[in-house]
């Protein structure tokens, strides 16, 4: 595939308060760079991630979506880091089975020690997506082809 | 429309040198509802937060956006500012223009960029912005302790010193629980009963303590300050207030025949009985499953014998009905059942003992009165060997338990150093698969038992005892030097895994507490939080929660202790107003909120609807108790229809924010 | 079959047990037939159908039937009573209200299958065994009753009538199905191929919201679509969500709820292939986390409200994936 140097993705980054948004925060604390491109939305949990969420920022023209939330069993709510994997997998296959490239999904789980791994993760999710280039799909979803 | 006020912050040089703030709040002033937009040097300053009310009251206001460092830094700093200033403190929005833009960007155009997308979003949420107000509940001072063992005990000690009255809750007829089995404690080897009784005299006699003894939890409703709980009080068919625990009935009952659980079956004791000499309350109870009385109406030697008139033979259950403001559960455990672990023997030969009942072997108030003796015929033992992690460590599960039960090696060493010192000529083997001696003089003590003890430890399981001949032939393994042994054994002793009580499952279904798979109940955070529930309210003490031995259960009871203190000083509770809650109008009630709620915040409530043609239809809808729920949205996304939203974070507001982000 | 239904139907209304039976009766073609409230003999001895294009789903309309007082008689084919079930789950039909009886059923007909198998001018159909009947204006036609299926009902899964009060026929098994050849056939594809295959059929979607109306599973009091507050509704707006992802939003909402009726499909104009959304869903949950039918019992935690601590991660998408 080529690689437009220019295309500039959107990404939307959902992060669970309590670890992964602490995790953003401590990357940048420590100056770890990573692509603006990304914009990351506080949520109180991963759990609260509808998928309706996704699906819209898709419909809006996102180009990659990434939840990053507590490492399983590490919840601050306990529990809802396993119903948040659940949906995210069904969610992400379902897109794969509509057709829409599965690299543009991502879950990664980031406490709030690990600003590296952040910083990390973005580096290499927005690197994938941009190799991707721009995501029409979902939006073209409902448009009959030429 | 909001009225929107937009700060932009400087932080010195450290949005600014990234991050064109001029440009920022030029830009956002564009936005819709924008009235105002200006950026500052130090907008946390006492200067920029007189500027922030100022704005507040000179533009009225109605929502703020403060483009400025990392929320988790300052958003109840500028919380607090607005609601100076007559704002209600939930219609500020932090933009994160810091720790997510300016200290990780370094190109000034990208930077810039960024903090406006990321100032729209914010502007975009604070749209939709509602004034939420804490709410407060009032905080019933009194405490339940559930379980009246060492944690319960000590927890309740450490609560009515503190000036809060507390019941304790134990369903067998005394409290001390399972140390007042144990004859000495590891690693100081002093006596269990020596320092556990005064304790139990200790609670009884507190004037803040009440003991409810013989006695269930039945049901639990309400939440954190709140409690209302039913108690059963079994029926012992003794009048608590009139028996003097003198114990004559105890000794002319005629039927001698039941076996005695506190010596775990090894001898008997009467159909009326008091559990051991120093029980707490020491008032005797009828067993009704062996009393002839009860049974056939025909006997009636114990109310004859008594001369303060104590036995009704006509006592029922009692239910009392009583409100806490919290809630201790101290249920502790239980050694497994050796059913499922026939290689042993256990349940062929009287000589194969699990360590609580050689516990009570070794106890001068047990069955043999502290003698050694084999419970076959009652002769001195020669060669003991003891098998450790019997249903710990187990794969699978099927049989065992899959987690290491922590107080086996310990006391499997105490046992027998003190069969070596008691007997010198025995020979103690001890099978182990690892030695766990993590603790204070533990490795110490270990090794005194094998160096000055001479204890024979040999890594490898047992595979087979089998009773022969009156010995018990055990075949072994020694891993490290790579053979089989036979042993011929006087005794041996089994170290079964440990369990939780198993009055602890339906007990945690009551507290709507969440327990793991072996049935411990789970702490509301592994690392930060261990003595609390994830429920509020509801606090955890000793083995209940994971296997302890006894200096770490009292260090956690005195735990939950202070942190029901914590409680139960506070008059009022403030709630968290960021809670979920539900639109009655478009509830299905069909559940999945109330599945997911790790809380027990969601209950059902049957509300009248009005149907075509002037029917009525009563549909059940999920209401959320404000003051348990936590936020953390789980609810909203099991909703199908959407019903249930969270504020502060509703469905519309981050809907508006991804939209205003992937414009 | 009809005659066995519509003497139950009149012996429920005149021994008490009901005051109203819910059935089917014809509508404008013979094939078009619909769910209709009986409440006297004289109505179901001459109104009340029982035949090969009974198909619809009668579960979902006790919801509200369940709810208007009295008690109601209901004939609920095996597939019927998993959506039963699991509206009981939900609390969506009060049990108590309703009578519930089980009817054995053959598989329903399809129009278009009898349509395809050359039958023209086509007046009524009536089952012989293991044949249809077919009248037509020219003369009476027999075929394979097996050719004439609805595409779910060859695919049959279970034949068994769950939680009924008594039942018609003879109780059934779970079938072995192959339900989900299709499914794995997309899967088989390249993204690109599955992109154009659902984009061919989800753009012919006219929005008319037949499936939305006829799923047992969507039977929300109020539809997150027409919830002002969800952030999800924008019926009009340009490029809108509502519009887009339509049948993508409403299969996650059924997921681990939907039971595989087929409904969707069956009455959708437009002929998409609805139920393959669902299906994905359903193998992706057996698959992931173990056998699951929605309905199946009343106890099982739907799949999305469940967990556990060792279920795969998200990744597992990608890893699974064959094809790039």
């Amino acid at each position: 595939m080529q690689v437009n140097e220019t295309f500039k993705p959107t990404i939307v980054a959902f992060c669970c308060n309590w670890c992964s948004y602490a995790g953003a925060d401590l990357a940048g604390t420590n100056r770890l760079q990573y692509p603006a491109d990304v914009k990351i939305i506080r949520i109180p949990c991963s759990c609260r991630l509808n998928p309706l969420f996704i699906l819209r920022a898709f419909q809006r023209g996102a180009d990659g979506v990434i939840l990053c939330g507590c490492h399983p069993g590490d919840c601050h709510y306990t529990t809802g880091n396993y119903y948040a994997r659940r949906r995210m997998t069904l969610l992400f296959s379902m897109l794969d089975y509509l057709g829409i490239e599965r690299e543009r999904t991502r879950v990664e789980w980031v406490s709030a020690a690990e600003g590296a791994k952040f910083a990390a993760t973005m580096n290499d999710f927005v690197e994938t997506v941009t190799r991707l280039g721009e995501n029409k799909r979902l939006e073209d979803l409902r448009c009959k082809s030429e | 429309m909001q009225k929107i006020g937009v700060f932009v912050c400087w932080c010195g040089s450290n949005i600014a040198a990234t991050v064109d703030v001029q440009a920022v709040s030029d830009a956002l002033a564009h936005e819709p509802g924008v009235v105002f937009s200006a950026n500052y040097q130090y907008m946390c300053s006492q200067a920029g937060q007189d500027m922030i009310q100022e704005k507040i009251r000179e533009f009225a206001l109605t929502g703020v956006v403060v483009c400025s460092c990392s929320p988790r830094m300052h958003e109840a700093t500028f919380r607090k500012t607005c609601e100076k200033a007559g704002l209600n403190p939930y219609m500020v929005e932090i933009a994160n223009i810091r720790e997510q833009c300016s200290w990780i960007h370094k190109d000034k155009q990208t930077g810039t960029e960024k903090a406006i997308i990321l100032g729209r979003a914010a502007i975009a949420k604070v749209q939709l912005n509602a004034p939420l107000t804490a709410g407060t509940s009032p905080v019933i001072k009194r405490a339940l302790v559930i379980g009246g063992g060492i944690a319960g005990i000590q927890t309740a000690l450490d609560i009515a010193d503190a000036g809060f009255p507390v019941d304790i809750v134990e369903k067998k007829p005394t409290i001390g629980g399972k140390m007042t089995q144990i004859d000495k404690t590891f690693p100081t080897l002093d006596c269990a009963a020596c320092i556990l009784t005064p304790k139990m005299v200790d609670a009884a006699q507190n004037e803040n303590i009440s003991i409810i003894s013989y006695a269930e939890v039945e049901s639990v409703k309400g939440f954190v300050g709140n409690f209302s709980v039913k108690i059963r009080k079994k029926a012992r068919f003794v009048d608590e207030t009139k028996c003097t625990g003198c114990g004559l009935c105890t000794e002319k009952c005629p039927q001698k025949k039941v076996p005695n659980e506190f010596n775990l079956g090894l001898d008997n004791r009467r159909a009326i009985y008091i559990p051991f000499a120093q029980a707490v309350p020491k008032v005797a109870t009828i067993d009704p499953n062996y009393c002839t009385m009860l049974k056939t109406g025909k006997c009636g030697v114990c109310s004859k014998v008594c001369t303060a008139g104590a036995i009704d033979y006509r006592q029922q259950d009692e239910i009392m009905e009583r409100e806490y403001g919290a809630i201790v559960a101290a249920t502790g455990f239980e050694p497994i059942s050796m059913e499922k672990f026939g290689e042993f023997a256990y349940a062929q030969s009287p000589d194969v003992v699990t360590s609580l009942e050689f516990e009570r072997l070794m106890n001068a108030a047990g069955p043999t009165g502290g003698t050694l003796l084999r419970p076959s015929d009652g002769a001195h033992p020669h060669t003991l060997v003891f098998v450790q992690c019997v249903g710990s460590r187990c794969d699978g599960g099927e049989k065992g338990k899959p987690y290491c039960s922590k107080i086996c090696c310990m006391y499997t060493a105490k046992h027998a150093m003190l069969t070596r010192e008691k007997y010198p000529d025995t020979e103690v083997y001890v099978f182990y698969i690892d030695v766990r001696t993590p603790g204070k003089n533990f490795d110490e003590f270990y090794r005194r038992a094998v160096e000055d003890y001479g204890v024979h430890y040999i890594k490898g399981m047992v595979g087979k005892v089998v009773p022969e001949n009156g010995k018990l032939k055990v075949q072994a393994s020694d891993l490290l030097g790579g053979r089989q042994l036979h042993i011929d054994a006087d005794m041996v002793v089994l170290a079964a895994a440990i369990e939780p009580d198993k009055s602890a499952r339906p007990l945690a279904t009551m507290l709507t507490a969440s327990m793991d798979t072996n049935d411990f109940f789970t702490e509301a955070h592994p690392k930060l939080r261990p003595v609390e529930s994830p429920t509020a309210g509801v606090f955890l003490s000793g083995a209940c929660q994971g296997p302890k031995d006894i200096p770490e259960t009292v260090a956690q009871a005195g735990a939950a202790a202070s942190k029901v203190i914590g409680l139960l000083v506070k008059d009022h509770l403030t709630c968290n107003p960021c809670v979920a809650s539900s639109n009655e109008l478009m509830c299905n009630g069909c559940s999945a909120c109330e599945k997911v709620c790790p809380y027990g915040a969601i209950s059902y409530i049957d509300k009248e609807f009005r149907g075509p043609n002037r029917t009525t239809l009563v549909r059940r809808v999920a209401q959320v108790n404000p003051a348990v729920c936590q936020g953390c949205g789980a609810c909203t996304v099991a909703c199908p229809s959407g019903a249930m939203d969270l504020a502060g974070f509703s469905n519309a507001q981050i809907m508006s924010e991804v939209d205003a982000i992937c414009k | 079959m009809q005659e066995r239904v519509k003497a139950k139907a009149i012996e429920l209304l005149e021994n008490g047990a009901c005051d109203r039976v819910l059935g089917w009766k014809a509508g404008e073609f013979f094939y078009d037939v619909t769910p209709a409230v009986f409440t006297s003999r004289e109505e179901i001895e001459n109104e009340f159908v029982y035949g090969p294009f009974c198909g619809a789903n009668q579960s979902k309309y006790l919801i509200a039937e369940s709810r208007k007082g009295g008690r109601v008689g209901a004939f609920l084919k095996p597939c019927d009573t998993c959506s039963f079930q699991q509206l009981q789950k939900e609390h969506r039909i009060l049990r108590e209200n309703v009578y519930a009886v089980g009817v054995q059923c053959a598989g329903m007909c399809d129009i278009e299958a009898v349509k395809a198998a050359g039958m023209k001018g086509i007046l009524g159909a009536e089952d012989q065994g293991e044949a249809l009947l077919v009248r037509t204006m020219y003369g009476d036609r027999t075929m394979d009753r097996a050719a004439a299926l609805a595409e779910r009902c060859k695919v049959c899964k279970s034949r068994k009538l769950l939680g009924c009060d008594e039942i018609i026929g003879d109780q059934g098994e779970e079938l072995a199905s192959a339900r989900f050849d299709e499914v794995a056939r997309l899967e088989a594809m390249t993204p690109d191929e599955r992109f154009a295959f659902w984009r061919n059929e989800l753009s012919r979607c006219i929005r008319c919201n037949a499936c939305r109306n006829v799923c047992p599973a969507c039977s929300c009091e109020k539809c997150v679509f027409d919830n002002p507050d969800s952030g999800a509704e924008n019926k009009a707006a340009a490029n809108s969500f509502e519009e887009n992802l339509f049948h993508i939003i409403r299969a996650f909402h059924v997921a681990g709820r939907c039971t595989d009726c087929g409904e969707c499909s069956r009455v959708c104009p437009q002929h998409i292939p609805l139920h393959l959304l669902n299906r994905k869903f359903i193998k992706d949950i057996n698959e992931l986390y173990g056998d699951y039918q929605a309905g199946a019992d009343m106890e099982t935690r739907p799949p999305l409200v469940n967990f556990q601590t060792d279920d795969p991660e998200p990744s597992i998408v990608h890893e699974r994936g064959t094809n790039r």
